[in-house]
């Protein structure tokens, strides 16, 4: 019988051998070979492609990349957790209309959200007619790094939302009682209990918002005004443009390792906060 | 365990197997792979219901990502569109089939001085689709000085308000010219002050696009854009009148657009039989007003002279001998293109 159930794992089994592992190894394959990938012949083992990468010019790329992600990761957590706080709060009925509400942009096409923000921001767009109109300056923020950060929030903030308010909505209300009967007022409650329990869900968030937030390309191209170069575009267009598969390759194994690197250090932080183990993983 | 990873192994590799056989039916399909906006799709439609063969149309932004996805393999179009320099390079690496001009009778239609260019001198592989040039894009309520220059790109005046296309050699082409060296150049010296020319123009151009630059203008966005002559015809046909088109006295770059038949494609003739209906006048006709570029094609110049007779009088559409014996043609460069894609890539992660 225990073997039966197994079976079932089969598929997606099968589909990450497929999809990802076979794709990882290539890609490693990749970053430390160099010679024309149509001629297994001429590939030779260098690790070229990894020293060529600790040049100021790409080490500037991945800093902006990993500043940008981390302040609109900050910026997320900052408005994503009350707002699932609130929810959470609110009353039955009302919960899900509410997250019906903050669910409904994502709905629409990803690439469109992007594009009509173009359209808000840009020098001449609905927003700077708006403030024309209202008698105050023009603000010119697109294309540059608030456009990109103010992308970046908008299209992932639901992924901060979400986790949060489901542990949240977890929360033994008799603890919240027990809190208060000890004495504990609302601010200390929230401080000492709430907060301590719905870490699984920030963690989960962070990782949910960080991890495309830091790879992106669509947005920095478009909010950016392809003057923000982001390491998802130096990848993109060692693909699309140089054609250079290898250093494309060992990039992506670059940005990787850092954010497994840094996922590592935020889970260390989880495991470290002594209760809630109600994550979403 | 062993056992368990044979099986799951095999499945993936016929599961893969299913997908990469699983796309073929009895009806043809014919895959094209043209730029952005570079089609009146209702010929599509047309071309469709005349013959029952099916189109699968997908498009590229830049020359570049077209040979990229071209390279990468496992693609199967039958008809594509690139440029002179990169028909120049697709030659040489023997990635086109010749095509076969007894299946096109409209050939007859195009005019001579499009035939035997010198990326394809015996004229075996292309047929020509549009030609134009590249050039600068004004808004004149807020350009009233005259635009003769590629200067005018690097003018303090204008910072935040100009527009560069997110295209490699079109870019950095410009800033060769105004230079004064050759858009082929392959000198590194010269390669290095255009970039060095662009990063200090960065700081003052609002942003790199390709498709997005019409709208942009048309929003009043920007006040001078790089792009090409078509983008400028565009904007004519959409009846706008604050944008003008000029080609800079330094000269510019003269391109030209073909039809081109890959080796990996199994419906040559099919593959024909689009070419042969794109060159009918009518269809050129309605197509070179739809998209804007000027056509190659003799007898829809005519058509389109009676209609409209004004476009010729315009450097977009029709540009003067003089414009274009100022202007060069792209050439493939070789080994040189990595002395380019360096540059690029400074210029763009500066």
């Amino acid at each position: 019988m225990k073997n039966r159930a197994k079976l079932l794992a089969y598929p997606y089994i099968l589909w990450m051998a497929i999809f990802i592992v076979i794709p990882l190894l290539l890609v490693f394959f990749y970053s430390v070979t160099s010679g024309n990938i149509h001629e297994p012949k001429s590939l030779s083992f260098t690790l070229e492609h990894y020293s060529k990468f600790f040049d100021m010019l790409y080490l500037n790329v991945i800093w902006k990349s990993f500043r940008l992600a981390v302040i609109s990761t900050v910026l997320c957590l900052l408005m994503g957790y009350p707002v699932a706080f609130v929810i959470s709060q609110s009353k039955q009925h009302h919960r899900n209309l509410l997250l019906l509400f903050f669910l409904l942009p994502i709905w629409m096409n990803f690439l469109l959200r992007t594009y009509a923000w173009m359209a808000i921001l840009s020098p001449n767009g609905f927003l700077n007619k708006a403030l024309e109109l209202l008698g105050l300056p023009p603000i010119e923020i697109m294309p540059g790094q608030t456009a990109v950060v103010l992308g970046m929030v908008y299209n992932f903030l639901p992924f901060m939302v979400l986790p949060i308010y489901t542990v949240l909505s977890k929360i033994d209300k008799n603890v919240l009682e027990a809190a208060m009967d000890l004495g504990a007022n609302r601010v200390i409650t929230f401080i000492k209990v709430i907060l301590p329990l719905s870490v699984p869900g920030i963690i989960t968030g962070i990782t949910m918002v960080f991890m495309p937030a830091v790879s992106t390309f669509v947005i920095s191209r478009l909010l950016g005004g392809g003057k923000e170069l982001l390491i998802g575009n130096l990848i993109e267009q060692q693909f699309t443009i140089y054609r250079d598969w290898h250093f494309g390759s060992a990039l992506s194994i670059i940005l990787m390792i850092m954010i497994l690197v840094s996922m590592a250090v935020m889970s260390k932080v989880d495991k470290n906060s002594e209760e809630g183990r109600a994550s979403m993983w | 365990m062993k056992k368990r990873f044979i099986i799951i192994f095999s499945l993936a590799a016929a599961l893969m197997f299913t997908f990469f056989t699983g796309c073929e039916k009895n009806k043809v399909v014919l895959n094209v792979y043209n730029w952005g906006d570079y089609i009146d799709k209702s010929l599509i439609a047309n071309f469709e219901k005349e013959t029952g063969i099916k189109i699968n149309y997908e498009m590229f932004e830049t020359n570049e990502h077209m040979m990229a996805k071209l390279e990468t393999g496992g693609t199967n179009y039958d008809l594509i569109f690139p440029s002179d320099y990169l028909i120049e390079e697709m030659i040489k690496k023997d990635m086109l089939q010749k095509i076969n001009f007894e299946n096109i009778p409209n050939f007859k239609y195009i005019d001579d001085r499009f035939k035997n260019m010198e990326y394809d001198p015996q004229n075996e592989y292309t047929v020509p689709y549009f030609w134009g040039t590249l050039g600068i894009l004004y808004n004149t309520e807020m350009v009233t000085e005259p635009v003769n220059s590629w200067d005018i790109l690097w003018d303090e005046k204008y910072a935040g308000q100009i527009l560069m296309l997110d295209s490699m050699r079109d870019t950095i082409g410009v800033a060769l010219k105004r230079l004064g060296y050759s858009v082929n150049s392959t000198n590194p010296q010269e390669i290095e002050q255009a970039k060095n020319s662009l990063i200090q123009q960065k700081k003052m151009v609002n942003g790199y696009y390709v498709d997005e630059i019409v709208d942009m203008m048309i929003n009043g966005d920007a006040a001078i854009a790089l792009n090409w002559s078509g983008a400028a015809m565009d904007i004519y046909w959409q009846e706008v009148d604050y944008i003008e088109y000029a080609v800079p006295e330094e000269g510019a770059n003269l391109w030209f657009d073909c039809m081109v038949i890959p080796k990996t494609s199994n419906n040559k003739k099919e593959a024909e039989m689009f070419i042969n209906f794109l060159l009918d006048p009518e269809n050129a006709y309605q197509n070179t007003e739809f998209v804007g570029y000027s056509s190659p094609n003799k007898a829809a110049l005519e058509m389109l002279r009676a209609e409209n007779p004004e476009v010729f009088e315009m450097a977009a559409y029709m540009p003067s001998d003089e414009i274009l014996e100022r202007c060069e043609v792209f050439k493939d460069l070789g080994s040189a293109k990595e002395l380019y894609n360096q540059a690029w890539m400074e210029i763009s992660a500066q």
